[in-house]
């Protein structure tokens, strides 16, 4: 089901809406948000200057940390009394950043949540379980407002008591999960634990997942454990630009469609910040183009993707994200080489051995990196064998060293060993100390 | 003729042990001997126990990763020699032993676990040199 006109417009229609609002949008930033009025002088761009959706290059970026320095509310372009809801990122790299929504603000929310909860799988019958955590997270409510929108009947169960969440699930025919993938697969196990068959007990047919990468890894062991009927797509968002509601797959899971209307998207060299020839691989720079409380210009996002222009199997004609390959914030310096968690990922979940869960140590011992990764003995590939034990952890490490080009340190455990997450999955741990990564 | 050896992935961390024999215990399966040795990162904690499969499946309900190993019983009467009785019969017959301990060491029911690279040859080769092999029931029994 296509939700949304919009998502089917030929390339000069979108690209004239576009237009339209990027000239509004950037007229209304300089009038209204002097942190951003200070950049855009500061360069020598006025308003004007803004004449084709190219022209977008000359603005000033927004960062992170422009957002920090002016926290808590320095970047609402309204007054407080049109405020109508705060949200914050949890801040686990430092001071949280704040979003604010105008009544307005919440409409297109939902609206752009409901298309992508639409190319996901979501309709009118769907009944959908939000396990995402309530509160000053934007995930939850997002998608809630989204969903509702559709008419799915909603349960919002929240985070915690895993054990009460496949009650729900099971007893209420939960039929869509709203999760982080890593919380899902955790989901699985514990009924299993629970001696229930997640492909029996529970029916799922879509899991809309969100708030942390999807590797094919993790989709394909998400298939796995609920069955083939189950559609496993992500969406895209982060709680600067307002949360989920950006982009999101369909059921042909060949990129996530951009509400292309509400979000500019371009792809940049995250070192020099030039823009890149679409189809590029780069950083992601969002600008929001339908925003009255925090109308973001060239927001820098550091997650890293290209962008697809071919037409999609399913009639939307939007402009794709390919699924994530990082982001710049993830990248770990090992030894001097690039390594991305989701790299390593990909291995571990393409041995049947061990089971999904796994963890990233990075230490510093003398002057050399050393990466140390822990994972779990699947229950039932016990042997014996010393020697065969021993292979294992050679085969993951030889694995590894193809794609990564390092020797690892491979931790066999126990099943269940490892910490499980319900909200984003922490898999790395990096204790070098601070100044050796800012290198 | 084979008895089931549980053998149970563990961790080199403290109570890791502690856990195993306190799920068992709480389920009233009797350890008849254990083996374990000095590893680095973890080991293969193996146990002779009353009853293997139903000791598994408690150990998988708490996370323990194990599996049931086919091994062999030798009873060795209480003379000098006899011992070396059993090696000399796997060495004729060019069976390696992989692993060997005492299940018993009474005077009289005197008995060892031995793991060979092939345990049906073994199984005739001991018979052959005179030795009689452990019946798993009183194995599990002891």
């Amino acid at each position: 089901m296509i939700w949304a006109k919009e998502e089917t417009l030929s390339r000069n229609e979108i690209e004239e809406i576009q237009l339209v609002k990027l000239k509004k949008t950037v007229a209304y930033v300089y009038e209204n948000l002097p942190a951003y009025k200070v950049k855009m002088d500061a360069v020598g761009v006025k308003p004007e200057h803004i004449k084709t959706l190219a022209d977008v290059k000359y603005l000033p970026f927004i960062t992170k940390q422009d957002m920090r320095d002016q926290y808590p509310f320095g970047w609402f372009a309204v007054p407080q009394k049109d405020i109508v809801r705060i949200h914050a990122s949890s801040g686990t790299t430092g001071k949280p950043t704040v979003v604010g929504y105008t009544r307005r603000d919440l409409e297109n929310w939902a609206e752009c949540v409901a298309r992508l909860a639409c190319a996901g799988g979501a309709t009118p019958e769907s009944v959908a379980q939000i396990c995402f955590g309530y509160g000053m997270f934007t995930g939850a409510l997002g998608l809630h407002s989204g969903l509702e929108r559709i008419g799915a009947a909603i349960i919002p169960s929240s985070t915690g008591n895993t054990q009460k969440q496949i009650m729900y699930m099971k007893d209420f025919g939960t039929s869509l999960l709203v999760a982080t993938p890593s919380y899902a697969l955790r989901i699985a196990e514990v009924a299993m634990e629970m001696g229930l068959n997640p492909q029996k007990d529970i029916n799922l047919k879509v899991g809309l997942f969100g708030s942390e990468m999807l590797t094919e890894a993790i989709r394909a062991e998400c298939v796995k454990v609920f069955g083939d009927q189950i559609l496993v797509t992500s969406n895209y968002g982060m709680s600067e630009i307002g949360g989920p509601g950006v982009s999101g797959e369909c059921e042909y899971l060949c990129g996530f469609h951009i509400n292309e209307d509400h979000f500019l998207c371009e792809i940049i060299d995250p070192k020099t910040g030039e823009v890149l020839p679409l189809g590029e691989k780069g950083e992601l720079v969002v600008t929001c183009l339908d925003k009255e409380a925090q109308p973001l210009v060239r927001y820098r996002t550091r997650d890293i993707t290209r962008l697809i222009c071919e037409p999609c199997k399913c009639g939307r004609t939007t402009i794709r994200m390919e699924n994530f390959s990082g982001r710049t914030d993830d990248m770990l310096k090992i030894k001097g080489v690039n390594v991305f968690p989701s790299q390593i990922e990909e291995v571990l979940l393409s041995m049947e051995e061990i089971g999904p869960h796994y963890e990233i140590i990075v230490e510093k011992v003398g002057h050399t990196d050393k990466l140390t990764i822990r994972v779990e003995l699947a229950p039932d590939k016990m042997t014996d064998d010393y020697q065969k034990l021993n292979a294992l952890a050679k085969k993951i490490n030889s694995k590894l060293k193809v794609i990564l080009g390092l020797d690892t340190i491979i931790k066999l455990e126990s099943p269940n060993t490892l910490q499980r997450f319900e909200g984003k999955a922490k898999r790395v741990r990096d204790l070098r100390p601070k100044e050796t990564l800012m290198n | 003729m084979f008895i089931k050896q549980l053998s149970i992935f563990i961790e080199n961390r403290p109570g890791r042990i502690n856990e195993v024999t306190k799920a068992l215990a709480e389920n009233d399966i009797n350890i008849v001997c254990v083996s374990l040795s000095d590893t680095v990162d973890y080991g293969v904690f193996r146990l002779i126990v009353s009853n293997p499969k139903t000791a598994q499946e408690i150990l998988t309900s708490k996370g323990f990763s194990s599996t049931l190993t086919d091994v062999v019983g030798v009873k060795l009467p209480p003379h000098f020699g006899m011992l070396n009785k059993l090696t000399d019969a796997l060495t004729e017959a060019t069976i390696s032993l992989s692993y060997i301990y005492a299940l018993n060491s009474g005077k009289d029911d005197a008995a060892v676990i031995i793991k060979t690279s092939d345990n049906k040859k073994a199984l005739d080769a001991i018979k052959a040199a005179g030795l009689e092999i452990l019946n798993p029931s009183a194995a599990y029994n002891l």
